[in-house]
């Protein structure tokens, strides 16, 4: 079966974030930038079912600048098979990825699409679910295990109260939770290898997908910072400030 | 304008977060409608009917809604919000799942996890871990709308008088079904509804040493929590996780023990009122946002801790 991933390239998950003086956005020159570390256990994920034998070919595909094609080329060295670039440069919301990716699933037809739950960017958890709703698959987020089973795939969700486990017909969507695998790192020969498979180039306007914003982001501010308080000695002077002065217990 | 709140519940009761997205439906405008999803839940729906400000209740009570499938609870709510301006979650774990999939059916974008609303159309909302902190427009004739807790003050759970409405459309779309689940059972409050969260961090060591946190918590009515570093660790279960992609909590006292304060934890917890840190490194960065820190063994500090509550 073939499985498709997902991929974005985000801001490097050490780099301290800045906010722009200007207040248009976050400072992006010059930062480390690397692939979303769900999509990396998406990746993960999918190299580890063609490992068992489930999945015959892995697509992986990434909406963005020409840059993208480093994060491409990563999941290549993963152990992806080909990859799909859907270059732009204009700001791309959840919803037109989703519109986009289900171009791509139109032609691609997988049975399964592994998506990070969310990016750590703009932190929104919303296009592997609005994929699952344009495409009219099912959908299994925050998962922590995977297994396919003939026709259908097994899902155990990560939900606030513990875990769920649903069955969903394919062809499905998956989200990745945290705790689904741990990705491994690409080996320099990989590496090497990964330069010579295939990587397709298109564009929104080859998908014929309408990628307008539908939000408008206003401005963008630094949090308030909190201040750092005092260190007390012991534990019975810890007691008396959170009795006495913060009076909190 | 009118918003439709999806309420998040148990089909006994409404879970608390309902109240805080009820606060944030009020300051969107017009009237509150509260749409109760599930199976045998009359009961949750007559607890909703009692919400200050609630206008009217949906209960949709059938089988397709029972363990809240995004794909049959997404259809439901499609149908039903055509008829008005704002439809708004709870950020928890549902919302989160069957929510981007109806603004998608409705070909809008979603606004997630906001923590204030500026105007009808006007969010503000943390992206990068709460590192930056945005305002965004929905351009959008139907906003859709996932709402942080701990961003709104409850309205109260009592008060109102709702006619609660029978919703007769079943969708059962039929692609997935529910299996199984584990729910964690605790006498302990919910950790993003407790006035007091206690978290450990990797320095726990295993998962065994948390019940010297469970000591401590049972004395001060205080939930427990835990870092992603100890989660991943297998010390203990994801639901206890707080963090930029756990659960995001705001109590009046939040103590993190052994915790070294990664930008993805402080993400979950920053909000809080007092903020106490027991760590044996000086250095750690959860001195930076603590109020008091205490640089100790936790091992010697927190059978002492216990002792003196």
């Amino acid at each position: 079966m073939k499985v498709l991933v997902a991929v974005k390239r985000v801001i490097d998950y050490n780099v301290k974030v800045r906010v722009k003086p200007d207040n248009t956005g976050v400072d992006l020159t010059n930062v480390k930038m690397a692939m979303n570390p769900f999509c990396e256990i998406a990746v993960e994920e999918a190299v580890r079912l063609k490992e068992k034998g489930v999945a015959t070919e892995i697509v992986v595909v990434s909406i963005g600048p020409k840059a993208a094609q480093e994060q491409i080329r990563t999941a290549l060295a993963l152990g992806a098979d080909r990859g799909i670039h859907v270059e732009t440069d204009e700001e791309i919301q959840s919803l037109a990825a989703a519109k986009l990716l289900k171009a791509v699933v139109d032609k691609e037809q997988p049975s399964l699409v592994i998506l990070g739950k969310q990016s750590i960017d703009n932190d929104n958890n919303q296009t592997g679910q609005m994929l699952a709703a344009l495409a009219g698959y099912p959908q299994g987020t925050f998962a922590s295990e995977v297994s396919v089973d003939g026709d259908k795939v097994k899902v155990t969700r990560e939900i606030d109260g513990g875990l769920m486990t649903v069955s969903l017909n394919l062809p499905a969507i998956v989200t990745t939770d945290l705790r689904l695998n741990e990705p491994r790192y690409a080996s320099l020969p990989n590496i090497m290898k990964a330069k010579k498979k295939p990587l397709e180039s298109t564009t929104p306007a080859d998908l014929g997908v309408d990628v307008t914003p539908r939000l408008t982001t206003l401005k963008v501010e630094a949090p308030a910072q909190r201040q750092a308080g005092i260190k007390v000695a012991d534990v019975a002077e810890l007691v008396d400030k959170l009795k006495n002065e913060a009076k909190v217990i | 304008m009118s918003v439709l709140v999806i309420a998040d519940h148990d089909n006994a009761s409404i879970k608390g977060s309902t109240l805080n997205v009820v606060a944030a439906a009020k300051q969107m405008g017009g009237d509150i409608a509260v749409l109760v999803a599930g199976q045998g839940c009359s009961a949750a729906a007559d607890a909703a009917a009692k919400i200050e400000g609630v206008a009217k209740v949906l209960l949709a009570d059938n089988a397709a809604y029972a363990h809240h499938l995004a794909e049959n609870l997404a259809a439901l709510v499609v149908e039903l919000a055509k008829d008005y301006t704002h439809v708004v979650s709870a950020a928890g774990t549902t919302g989160k799942d069957f929510l981007p999939r109806v603004a998608a059916l409705l070909d809008v974008a979603q606004v997630s996890e906001i923590i204030a609303v500026q105007s009808a159309d006007t969010f503000v909302r943390p992206i990068y871990a709460g590192n930056a902190i945005a305002t965004v427009q929905s351009s959008d004739a139907i906003k859709v709308v996932t709402v942080r807790s701990t961003g709104f003050d409850p309205v109260a759970a009592e008060g109102g008088s709702a006619a609660v409405e029978a919703v007769g459309a079943a969708h059962d779309v039929g692609i997935s079904s529910f299996v199984g689940e584990e729910i964690a059972k605790s006498d302990r409050p919910e950790l993003t509804a407790a006035s007091i969260v206690i978290s450990g961090g990797r320095g726990m060591q295993n998962g065994d040493n948390f019940k010297m946190l469970e000591g401590i918590a049972d004395k001060l009515g205080a939930a427990v929590g835990a870092s992603r570093a100890a989660v991943d660790a297998g010390f203990v279960p994801n639901d206890m996780q707080v963090g930029q992609t756990g659960k995001i909590v705001a109590p009046q006292l939040y103590i993190a023990v052994g915790i070294s304060g990664a930008i993805q934890h402080l993400a979950g917890m920053s909000d809080s009122k007092v903020i106490v840190a027991i760590n044996k490194d000086e250095e750690a960065p959860i001195f930076q946002v603590a109020d008091y820190g205490l640089v100790a063994d936790l091992f010697v500090a927190l059978p002492e801790l216990e002792g003196k509550l």
